[in-house]
């Protein structure tokens, strides 16, 4: 510390210090902010993806459809899959990680501010690179394999299939091997999606060592492990399966960029490679993936549940630890991916049955959100409304799934309809659902406004009724023998009258969330303003005013038990129902005011421009693998590295605080925070 | 507890919720049962041959199952959502935090239920994967997008349309040219892939003659969902009949005939790519062995009834224009294809069709 403050003071190290404006923004490394530009980031892919669902539905809602080529509709699906997953759901659980990790543990911030604003850049500029191969992707035919005489026979494309949108990654978010090989998918675009997912995987693999971090060393004084919010143990959950899964990726990627760029072998049959191993290196990721989309969204419906039946969580160590199970098992089921792949019979029977032991934890869980509602005063606000259908939808995800366990069952439904909508239900129904409700929940301390009801509820029904119409038909699609990732489909197949359903529901779901930010952009400025306490909540984020103030806690909070914020204002009669304290309203009153004055100046992390910058070189880098035989990319392969490297070199020696500030006396280590627990 | 239920509703719930689900159930179910194969020739619902019929079987008994617990835990929600309702007047709930009977019941009976269901389910696995001793191989072999259908004990080779007896077990050995593609006849058995470099097998069955569908179903590039199959399994008789017509060779049209011209265009264009074997004596003899990259054998190609990956013709379009979009532009039709656009005149389609007819 004191080495840092007998820093001599320099004019390109001084930390910016801007609080407000376009500079606070990019220089920022307040959890708060950096949760909020995820969401809007979030929801912006959001609707990117949900525009490109909206072509793909006009393509197959009839037979034969000719409203996308088939190279757009292959690059619609894959860009949708990727989009929602990664550029959506991911960030979006990231925004609600960031913004409320910190509140709901009584910390001021994360571990590492830095490496937080650090990971949101490196996740926007990961999603910016992936989407910019709009500008380098074309439609290019498989240029195929030599045969013995050494002749190439290249696939063929008609001019009318030239299109811009054609020109986005087509190897499905999956990018099975070969097919999105150097020999099938020729042309930047595969290259686009291979490095942007790695760029992204490092951006969550950087956070997820932060909340991980946060959370064993952020917790404020008596913030045991078991009275730790639901929301924040799905978090850590996720957390950890991000730092296991994700290397797992991130060298199943690299090993493809280098089939690609650099004609490595790994998967390409052509030279010995094994096609199948990308499989198992994918969904080894990809199935634990799953569970990082999910367990967000359990987080969520497991403090609104509660609060908004006026009972504890039912079985509270049951739905922890069952969250942590699925965690677990989550790594040993990635094979059910791949049931038709041929895998002998042993290993199709191993991982069905570990696929069906993953029923019992998700189970356990449904019955204890379940066992909360019941006997409960139930509430039906929109977060509420949220909540129910999301146990009420994802109940028929899972219960798809437990079909899929059943392996010869799954040879009929594997690569169908029949799992899209199966999945649908788990990540649509299960997720998104769970994300909405925590967005109608939270609203109130990002904006100090509660979202409006009446606008809300429309929300929630048209968007209820949409998704069912949307994905409860493609079941029964997939039976009939829909396959997925087809552009076309016969018209004596029987699928017309469905798809038209459909269709008219994907539109439906469209107007839904038309609905949300209409409400949204209404309720920030004009919503009711919330008070502290508008749900009667539990924990102790609803401890702080709202909007959140900089600081989050004027004074560091001591807990006391589960549900604190509970036990603070009710305590139980003999027949062990809630009676509120006399004091509870003066309480609630006191926190406000006490929570907008704080006694003494509260230091928070300082504002750093290197996380920006360092983020910035690793596009470029990508770029430059990408056209690495011309003279730009390999320009870019020495400037990329130079500007990440050097940003590392400025963070190392920038100042943690600015010398001049006179409250630098008295920081925790490492000085970068004063967090309740730090200390 | 037993007091009336609150008047005011919230909007949108009720009544008309009872309603609209109630139809639309209603819908479902009625077009389930509406439905038979013929007019949903891919349907996995409706098996024809034994290894479907066994995966049949065990699909209906966990999906009741699955029905029964939706039936159950849906109850139980909307039981809560009108039971426990806020109203005015109701008591602050007890702050129960769990059950410890109930929630060992709740892990217990789950966990029950999928050992039984665990157990038809291995032994199906196995027995579904080893191939009969006295089935018939057939090898398929996937190409970017079109299925080939090699008979190597009756030293036949055909595309698109695989024919099979009706009522004997087939054992497809399989493999893929270039991609991953996955081979799926829903009324005869599940899936499985086709991969470069390595073999997989398939057990296929049909208990009654009939025109099976099958499609691709991996993702293999631009035209995967043009990738098609047609399985014919026919009475000993047909079959009979079908091997010998296979086997023999082609006959060459009379010189002068249009049919004449079209053979001497495949001559010039097609041979790159497609076999058509004449007998060992004819000078239009062209064989392209399994080292050399190849189209569909094309020497009884008329006596299939589909083409271009069994993605042609299909209802509202004819064969014979079906063929001649084909030939005009390959690409525009199916894109990707390693057909080009071979920029043939009229007359130069007319007499390649007149020829393919030739090709019994």
């Amino acid at each position: 510390m004191t080495t840092t403050a007998s820093r001599p003071a320099s004019t390109i190290f001084r930390r910016p210090r801007a609080t407000e404006g376009f500079w606070s923004w990019i220089t920022t490394t307040d959890h708060k902010k950096i949760g909020i530009m995820y969401g809007y980031a979030a929801f912006f892919f959001f609707i990117i993806g949900g525009l490109e669902a909206l072509l793909l539905r006009l393509q197959l809602a009839g037979p034969n459809g000719d409203f996308l080529t088939a190279a757009e509709y292959n690059a619609m699906f894959t860009t949708h899959g990727v989009t929602m997953v990664f550029l959506f759901v991911m960030p979006a659980s990231a925004a609600f990680f960031n913004y409320l990790l910190p509140l709901m543990i009584g910390a001021r911030d994360v571990a590492f501010p830095r490496m937080n604003a650090l990971s949101w850049w490196i996740f926007i500029f990961g999603g910016l690179f992936l989407y910019s191969v709009i500008f380098f992707g074309e439609v290019v035919p498989p240029v195929g394999i030599e045969d013995a005489q050494g002749v190439v026979v290249s696939g063929n494309i008609d001019e009318s299939d030239q299109t811009l949108l054609g020109g986005l990654p087509d190897g499905g978010w999956f990018l099975y091997q070969p097919n999105a090989g150097p020999d099938y998918s020729p042309g930047a675009a595969i290259d686009f999606a291979l490095i942007g997912l790695q760029i992204l995987g490092v951006a969550s693999l950087i956070s997820a060592i932060n909340f991980i971090v946060t959370v064993f060393n952020m917790r404020a004084e008596g913030m045991r492990l078991l009275r730790m919010p639901v929301f924040v143990w799905m978090t850590l959950v996720v957390a950890f399966l991000l730092l296991f899964s994700l290397p797992i990726i991130a060298v199943a990627l690299f090993m493809a960029t280098f089939d690609r760029a650099f004609g490595t072998l790994f998967f390409q049959a052509v030279g010995g490679g094994d096609p199948v191993l990308w499989q198992h290196l994918f969904w080894l990721f990809g199935h634990p993936e799953v569970y990082i989309l999910i367990l967000p969204a359990m987080g969520i419906v497991s403090e609104v549940l509660p609060t908004n039946s006026r009972k504890p969580l039912f079985g509270y160590a049951a739905v922890v630890f069952a969250g942590a199970a699925i965690g677990f098992l989550g790594f040993g089921v990635w094979a059910h991916h791949m049931f038709s792949s041929g895998i002998t019979p042993v290993a199709q029977a191993a991982f069905g049955l570990a696929t069906m032991t993953i029923a019992v934890p998700t189970g356990i869980k449904i019955f204890n959100w379940m066992g909360t509602m019941w006997g409960g005063r139930l509430k039906f606000n929109t977060a509420m409304l949220f909540s129910i259908g999301f146990v009420a939808m994802f109940v028929i995800g899972g219960l798809s799934g437990v079909t899929h366990s059943i392996v010869p069952s799954d040879w009929q439904q594997t690569d169908t309809y029949y799992i899209v909508g199966h999945f649908h239900y788990v990540l649509f129904g299960g997720a998104i659902f769970g994300l909405f409700s925590g967005i109608y929940y939270w609203f109130p301390k990002i904006t100090g406004r509660l979202m409006n009801e009446r606008l809300g509820k429309a929300h929630f029904w048209v968007q209820f009724i949409g998704f069912n119409l949307t994905f409860a038909p493609m079941h029964w699609l997939g039976l009939q023998g829909m396959v997925r990732r087809t552009w076309r489909y016969a018209p004596e197949a029987g699928l017309g009258p469905w798809n038209f359903a459909v269709t008219i529901g994907a539109f439906t779901i469209a107007l839904g969330v038309a609905i949300f930010w209409v409400n949204w952009i209404y309720s920030k400025r004009k919503g009711e303003p919330s008070g502290l306490d508008p749900w009667d909540a539990r924990t102790i984020e609803w401890t702080i005013p709202n909007p959140t103030p900089a600081y989050n806690f004027a004074t560091p909070p001591v807990i006391h038990s589960l549900d604190d914020f509970w036990h603070q204002k009710y305590r139980e009669d003999e027949e062990g129902r809630p009676v509120r304290r006399e004091d509870a309203d003066d309480l609630v009153e006191r926190l406000d005011h006490e929570g907008r004055n704080p006694k003494s100046k509260i230091h928070l992390p300082a504002p750093s421009y290197f996380p920006f910058i360092m983020a910035m070189g690793l596009p470029l880098i990508g770029y430059g693998i990408i056209y690495h035989t011309s003279i730009v990319g390999k320009a870019l392969l020495v400037i990329g590295p130079l500007i990440t490297i050097g940003a590392l070199i400025g963070w190392g020696i920038e100042p943690l605080e600015e010398p001049e500030d006179p409250d630098l006396h008295g920081d925790g280590p490492g000085g970068e925070l004063v967090g309740a627990g730090a200390s | 507890m037993s007091k009336p239920l609150q008047k005011r509703r919230f909007p949108w719930s009720g009544r008309w919720n009872g309603a609209i689900g109630a139809s639309a159930l209603a819908l479902i179910l009625s077009s389930c049962s509406l439905i038979e194969i013929e007019d949903a020739p891919l349907s996995a619902v409706e098996p024809r041959g034994p290894f479907a019929e066994q995966i049949d079987n065990l699909f209906w008994p966990v999906f009741w199952v699955a029905v029964a617990i939706f039936v159950i835990v849906q109850g139980g929600i909307l039981f809560s959502i009108i039971a426990f309702r806020d109203r005015p007047g109701r008591k602050e709930p007890k702050q129960v935090h769990g059950n410890t009977k109930l929630e060992i019941t709740w892990t217990v009976i789950p966990a029950l239920i999928l050992a039984a269901i665990a157990v038809p389910t291995v032994s199906a696995v196995f027995d579904l994967t080893e191939c009969g001793d006295d089935a018939m191989t057939v090898e398929i072999i996937g190409h970017q997008w079109w299925f080939e259908y090699d008979y190597p004990d009756l030293g036949i080779e055909t595309a698109n349309v695989m024919v099979m007896p009706a009522d004997q077990e087939v054992c497809a050995v399989m493999t893929s040219d270039d991609v991953l593609h996955n081979f799926w006849v829903p009324a005869l058995n599940g899936k499985r892939y086709l991969i470069p470099g390595q073999e997989t097998t398939l057990r296929l069955q049909a208990d009654e003659p009939g025109e099976y569908w099958g499609h691709c179903a991996e993702y293999c590039g631009l035209s995967h969902s043009l990738m098609r199959a047609r399985v014919q399994a026919l009475s000993p008789v047909d079959w009979d009949a079908w091997v010998s017509g296979q086997q023999a060779e082609a006959t060459e049209p009379a010189e002068g005939t249009p049919a004449y011209e079209g053979l001497l265009l495949y001559q010039n264009l097609c041979v790159g790519c497609h076999t058509v074997d004449y007998g060992p004596d004819s000078e239009f003899t062209n064989i392209r062995t399994d080292d050399l990259y190849r189209g569909p054998n094309l020497t009884h190609f008329a006596s299939r009834n589909v083409f271009a990956g069994a993605y042609l013709p299909y209802e509202g379009l004819s064969y014979d224009d079906a063929l001649e979009q084909w030939l005009a532009n390959a690409p525009e039709v199916k894109p990707g294809s390693f057909m080009p656009n071979l920029g043939l005149t009229q007359d130069d389609i007319d007499n390649l069709t007149a020829w393919l007819a030739t090709l019994e």
